[in-house]
């Protein structure tokens, strides 16, 4: 179970994630993203802060978006991750083809 | 000790299976980290036997069966009677196909070939076992 809040925040969007993201439930992230770049913005922050879990299914989700924002000069910086969270992008070396900030500000930095 | 979740093949119950071998392995000092890996594994098992073997048939049941003791390695059993995928015979792509493909699949199998120690599939009473083992540092 998963609940996705966005707000605005100095031009940036950011996508707050509470909860878990599983294969129920990746496709509303993946629907968050897509909103998000729909109405047209080009900074996009994603607060893992409140995220308890993710499975491959939401790792999927964030792996598969990487070639478009190159392409489209979107860029999405991750942040607030708990350790266990962090495992699990660095299991696979997820950690180094996405951007990871530790907290918001070090985010709205590697963003600008 | 042994523990056992019979559980139908939707994947709205991924949640309590999750549960389930959360609260299974801290009864027996497995370090947190090594419990999320665990967890994230047998979700990526669970799921795809959900989604691939069952059509998401909540009707469709299955077992998870853990095996855990001070000793290693903890074994889990994934039960059920529906076709085998196995993960063995599968080539997972590489990171780069996936990015480069916008694959939302594929991340799956090889986080759990990169968190389980040994994945074996076997059949008895006319029932697939697909057996998992796992070593971890007991706290």
């Amino acid at each position: 179970m998963i609940h996705i809040k966005r707000l605005q925040e100095d031009g940036a969007d950011v996508i707050a994630l509470v909860g878990e993201i599983d294969a129920s439930s990746s496709i509303e992230l993946d629907l968050a993203i897509a909103k998000s770049v729909g109405e047209g913005f080009t900074k996009i922050l994603v607060d893992c802060s409140a995220l308890e879990y993710i499975s491959s299914a939401g790792l999927g989700v964030f792996m598969s978006y990487i070639e478009e924002f190159k392409d489209r000069n979107i860029s999405m910086v991750l942040f607030g991750m708990s350790e266990r969270v962090l495992n699990t992008f660095s299991i696979l070396g997820l950690n180094e083809l996405l951007k990871i900030g530790k907290d918001k500000g070090e985010a709205k930095q590697l963003i600008s | 000790m042994n523990y056992q979740y019979k559980v139908g093949c939707s994947i709205e119950n991924l949640k309590g299976v999750r549960d389930f071998i959360r609260t299974s392995l801290k009864k027996h000092a497995v370090p947190d980290l090594a419990v999320s890996e665990i967890v994230l594994a047998l979700d990526e098992m669970c799921s795809n036997l959900m989604i691939h073997a069952h059509h998401c048939n909540p009707d469709d049941l299955f077992e998870l069966h853990i095996h855990v003791t001070q000793q290693n390695p903890i074994v889990f059993e994934i039960i059920d009677d529906g076709t085998v995928f196995d993960i063995n015979q599968f080539h997972e792509p590489e990171l780069n196909n996936i990015i480069h493909e916008k694959r939302k699949g594929g991340l799956g199998i090889r986080l759990v070939k990169s968190i389980m120690d040994k994945i074996e599939y076997q059949k008895s009473s006319g029932r697939n076992i697909c057996r998992l083992t796992k070593s971890v540092n007991f706290q």
